[in-house]
This record gives C-alpha cells, sequence and structure tokens, in this order.
C-alpha cells in the first residue's frame, strides 16, 4: 500500500516546485531591473563627465565662469541658482503646505477633507510644462509690471530687492516652483498625520486641550519626523525641477545677490544647452552638472525616506 | 469663562480659519491654472490643431497633429515596456520578497523615482541617441520607461498588500502551489487598484518633456519611424511658449489645454471610477 505513494510525492513536489521557483526567478529578475537601471545611471553620469572632471576637477565646483567657446566650465552659478531658488521655494510652500496638511487630516470635516484632497491630488498631477507655459506667459509680465515695482518701492533698501526688473529671474522661478511643491508636502505630511495614533488625540482632548493644542502639541510633533521628511523631498523635487525653472529664471550664468535678476539652475542649462553642445569637454560638463545635481538630490531623497520610514513605523507600531 | 480660556478659544479658531485659508489659496492655484489654460487655450483650440502640421514661423495657422501622435506613440512604447517591469517586480516586492534584497529594491525604486526627469534623459542620451547618432522617438520612450518603472512597482506592491491574507490561505489550503495562488487570487483581488496605479504612472509620464529634449527631440514633420526625431505635445509647449510669436503662443495654449485634458482626465478616471482598493474575485 505504501508503495505507490512514496513514488507518486516526489512527483508532485518536483512539479509544484518547479512552479514556484521559476515564478520567484522572474519576478526576481524584473525587481534587479529597477537596481540595474539606477546603477546605469550612476555608470553613464561618471563616465560621460570624464573628459570634463579630468580637465576641471574640483575646480568645477568652485568657479563661476561658464563660456564654451573658451572651453571653461564652472558649475558654480548654477549651483546657486538651483538652491536659490529651491531655499525661495520652500519658504513659501513649507508653511502653507504644512498648514493645509494640517487642515487636511485633523481640522476639516471629513467630507470635505476628502473633497480638498482629491483637488490637491488633481494639483500634483500637472505637468511641469504646464507650470512654465502659465509662468512665462502670464506671471512674468504680471511680476514685471507689478510685483517687482512694488517690491523695489517697499524693501528697495535691501540688496536683495536692488536692479532693473525683468519679470523672469530668482524671484520669479522660487514663486512658481513653490507652487509646485506644496501638493507633494501635504500629501507626505498629510499621510505621517493619519498615521498618528487615536490614542493620542483622545488624550490630549480628554485633559482638556482645544483641537489646535491637541493637534499643534501633541500629533504634529507626534509626526514631526514625517513632516520633515516632505519637506525634504519637495527640496529634492524642486532641485530638480527642469521645465517650469527653465521658462522663468532668466537663463544668465550669473551670481547676483539681487532675487530680481536673471539667473540660470543646474537642470535649465541641461535642458537649454545639452542639445546644441559641440565640442567633447562642453558636452561632458553638462553631464557633470547632472551628476552633481544626481547627487544632491539622491543625499536629500535618501534622508528624506529614512526619515518618512521612521514616523510611518513608529505609527503603526503602536496603534 | 477665564480670561486664558477665553485666549485659548480664540487661537484655536483663528489657527482653524489660517489653515483653512491655507488649504484654499493651494486648491484656487488649480482652478486659476485650469482657468487660464480654459481661456486662453479654448480661444486657440480649433479642428485644425488636431489635423495640420505645425507650419514654419510667422504663418498664421497650422496645427500639432504630429504632436499628439507623437506623443501618444512615445508613451505606448513607454508603457510597453515600464508596466510589466514595474507590475513584476511590485509583485516580487508583495508575494516573493527575501529580507535584505526586498527592502533595498524598495528603497533604490523610491530613489529612482525621485531622480530629476533631466538626469534620467542624460541616461537615455547615453544609451540610445549617442549609439544610433540621431535623436530618435524610442530613446524618448526608454527615458519615459525608466520614470514609470518605480512607479507601477511601489502602487503594485501597495495594492497587493491590502489584499487580505484569508485569501492567500485560503488558496493554499485548497492545494495551489504559490505562483497560482499568486496569478490566480492575489494578483485578480488587487487589479483594480493595480490599474489605477498604471493608469496614474502613465499620465504623469505623458506630461515629462526634459527628458524628451535631447532625446526624441522635435519634428516639424510626421515622424516616418520612432527611429527618428519625434515631435511631443509636451516639447511643443515649450518652445512654442518661449518663441516671439502671436500665433505660437497661441498654439502653445491650445496645446497647454490638449494636454491637461488629457492627465487630469486620466487622473478623475483612475481615482473615481476604478475605486481603489481590493476587489474580490467572484467564482
Amino acid at each position: 500500500m505504501a508503495t505507490p505513494l512514496v513514488v507518486e510525492t516526489p512527483v508532485i513536489r518536483r512539479r509544484t516546485q518547479t512552479g514556484d521557483i521559476v515564478a520567484r526567478w522572474v519576478v526576481t529578475v524584473f525587481a534587479a531591473v529597477i537596481l540595474f537601471v539606477t546603477a546605469l545611471i550612476v555608470y553613464q553620469l561618471w563616465i560621460g563627465s570624464e573628459p570634463s572632471r579630468l580637465k576641471s576637477g574640483f575646480a568645477f565646483l568652485t568657479s563661476s565662469k561658464w563660456n564654451p567657446v573658451t572651453e571653461e566650465f564652472g558649475a558654480l552659478p548654477f549651483i546657486y541658482g538651483t538652491v536659490v531658488t529651491s531655499v525661495l521655494a520652500l519658504l513659501i510652500s513649507v508653511p502653507l503646505g504644512v498648514g493645509a496638511a494640517i487642515y487636511l487630516a485633523e481640522l476639516a470635516p471629513a467630507g470635505l477633507s476628502n473633497g480638498l484632497t482629491f483637488l490637491v491630488e488633481l494639483l500634483a498631477a500637472i505637468p511641469s510644462v504646464i507650470y512654465g507655459l502659465l509662468g512665462f506667459l502670464t506671471v512674468v509680465p504680471l511680476m514685471r509690471s507689478y510685483v517687482e515695482p512694488f517690491l523695489k518701492s517697499a524693501l528697495g533698501f535691501l540688496p536683495l530687492f536692488k536692479g532693473p526688473s525683468f519679470g523672469v529671474g530668482f524671484l520669479t522661478a522660487g514663486v512658481v516652483l513653490s507652487i509646485m511643491t506644496v501638493p507633494y508636502i501635504i500629501s507626505v505630511s498629510r499621510e505621517s498625520l493619519l498615521a498618528v495614533p487615536r490614542e493620542q488625540r483622545e488624550a490630549a482632548l480628554a485633559l482638556g486641550a482645544t483641537r489646535w493644542e491637541a493637534t499643534w502639541q501633541v500629533v504634529v510633533p507626534y509626526a514631526k519626523l514625517g513632516i520633515f521628511g516632505s519637506i525634504f523631498l519637495s527640496l529634492a523635487r524642486a532641485l530638480g525641477e527642469t521645465m517650469a525653472v527653465t521658462m522663468v529664471i532668466g537663463n544668465d550664468p550669473k551670481i547676483s545677490a539681487s532675487l530680481l535678476a536673471p539667473g540660470y539652475s543646474i537642470a535649465a542649462v541641461v535642458a537649454n544647452e545639452f542639445s546644441e553642445a559641440t565640442g567633447a569637454i562642453y558636452q561632458a560638463a553638462l553631464v557633470e552638472l547632472g551628476l552633481v545635481l544626481f547627487v544632491l538630490t539622491i543625499l536629500i531623497n535618501a534622508v528624506a525616506r529614512l526619515m518618512i520610514v521612521a514616523t510611518t513605523r513608529k505609527g503603526s507600531k503602536r496603534s | 469663562m477665564s480670561k486664558r480660556l477665553i485666549w485659548r478659544k480664540g487661537v484655536n479658531a483663528v489657527m482653524l480659519t489660517v489653515t483653512g485659508v491655507f488649504t484654499a489659496v493651494t486648491v484656487a492655484f488649480l482652478f486659476l491654472i485650469l482657468g487660464f489654460l480654459v481661456y486662453y487655450g479654448g480661444r486657440s483650440l480649433d479642428w485644425n490643431f488636431f489635423t495640420k502640421l505645425p507650419l514654419s514661423a510667422g504663418e498664421t495657422g497650422g496645427g500639432m497633429a504630429n504632436a499628439i501622435l507623437g506623443s501618444l506613440e512615445i508613451v505606448a512604447v513607454a508603457a510597453l515596456i515600464g508596466l510589466p517591469i514595474g507590475f513584476f517586480a511590485g509583485v516580487y516586492l508583495s508575494e516573493f520578497e527575501d529580507k535584505v534584497f526586498a527592502s533595498v529594491v524598495r528603497y533604490v525604486s523610491d530613489l529612482l523615482n525621485g531622480i530629476p526627469s533631466i538626469v534620467v534623459g542624460l541616461l537615455a542620451w547615453g544609451l540610445l541617441v549617442v549609439p544610433m547618432r540621431q535623436f530618435s522617438g524610442v530613446a524618448g520612450s526608454i527615458a519615459l520607461s525608466v520614470m514609470l518603472i518605480p512607479i507601477v512597482a511601489r502602487q503594485t506592491e501597495q495594492f497587493l498588500r491590502e489584499v487580505p491574507n484569508s485569501l492567500r490561505e485560503g488558496a493554499l489550503a485548497l492545494g495551489a502551489t504559490k505562483w497560482r495562488m499568486v496569478a490566480t487570487v492575489v494578483v485578480p483581488a488587487g487589479s483594480k487598484g493595480i490599474l489605477t496605479g498604471m493608469i496614474l504612472g502613465v499620465a504623469r509620464i505623458s506630461g515629462e518633456s526634459a527628458p524628451l529634449l535631447f532625446t526624441a527631440f522635435n519634428n516639424q514633420f510626421w515622424n516616418g519611424s520612432i527611429t527618428q526625431p519625434t515631435a511631443s505635445l509636451p516639447v511643443m509647449i515649450y518652445f512654442r511658449a518661449l518663441s516671439a510669436y502671436d500665433d505660437w503662443h497661441r498654439q502653445a495654449w491650445a496645446a497647454g489645454l490638449v494636454l491637461i485634458g488629457g492627465v487630469l482626465t486620466a487622473n478623475i478616471l483612475a481615482r473615481l471610477v476604478l475605486a481603489k482598493g481590493v476587489s474580490v474575485p467572484r467564482g
């Protein structure tokens, strides 16, 4: 009686196991593609920038001369423009975004909150070239004729608001970027706030706190890391944002103290000059700018992701 | 009420209003953007836009038929490459994960998702444009597919994780092997969510222009094949908007309206019609 069973079992096991082993291999290979593609980006940027790295060395990062004709390439004006516009954007979008996230997650009635969150998600879906289109054809004239003259008359004693009004420049790029980054801050901050366990709110309210006190003194500190994570995440987005910035920053590789002056950003110069770059060194210098941007955004993203993972884990562990 | 209590309630009311106003301002931008596009784009949009080729500078009229077709081609090829890779990677992350390798893949795919699109364009340029010695639509597709993969992988993983474990246990208890359980029970149960994620991902890449600038580039004519420079709506908007001609601005507004119409329709359909979450298979 036992004999047929003994014969049959290994056959079944082999058949069932082969299917599973094949399936596991197939999906693992597809997952590995993600690692492969990322490694390929690093490799491509490293190899592509070689002529420029060998020629300029670290001076590339500290020189502010950018002259394709004489083959002098310095990244400083672009790094400056990228950082200034992104920081300006965050100055506007952080209070706006975190405030809106608090409202949507904690204070608004559920129905209203769902509707508004849906609209914010749609805002996040708007392509960046659309922001560029509106920025260039409507925001730039508005800044040139109204906002910048007003800033100069009110705050002109500061070096930040000096010089002619071009419309295009650091300030305009910062304003357009701020609108683009708000939805990212809202959606990640909101999720971190929603991951805070119910008991935290209930305990605060039971102690007699008002809604705002419970939110600001208990819920927000609990979700702090996730909110910082969302800010870093949108900083990385702002640094790498290309089309909208290219269309409104003015495309002039200069370092100016005035926010009204035209400037240039890393992504913008690559977008503008790459397809027309002639000469191996010129092209390599643009790829090296891409490498700088890549390293910058990867570092900021890495920190942001760790922060977000830490909060959501903290929340789910205790709830 | 004591003074202190009045003060606290006052702060409460003020902050409720302030954060509410912040939210309203953010949402107002959406309507402002849509309003401008409908106003300027609507005036410029005509039948020629969908059927005619672009005219050279200075001439009035013409359309962007080649760019509409080019966008569809580039995005379709990108979806053909990116969707399966992202989907299977997502299945791996949710159903077949090994502890260490899976967390590495998860982390790296989040990083890949955060890499600026212009840098992804540099990758496709190095991989395809340099060896082929010309700009091509397919190079643009490769760039867009690289952006699509991490989005789809993480969305697929997320929705498969929402499938209750009892379904998996039921299938296994009936004697299904693991891959049959995944293929016939888990994936169908999460299919609505996965489809939502895929549509959102494709909508997101179809608005991208930065990675196309030096891969697909642009073209004033019908492109014979996808191995040649290919026009696309986002890139057309960029060049037309920055030009000095009123008629080209008009074209840019029209193209903007068409692009945003497509992207937002896909978003609304994906989010509303395909209700998120788990659908238990019948039969």
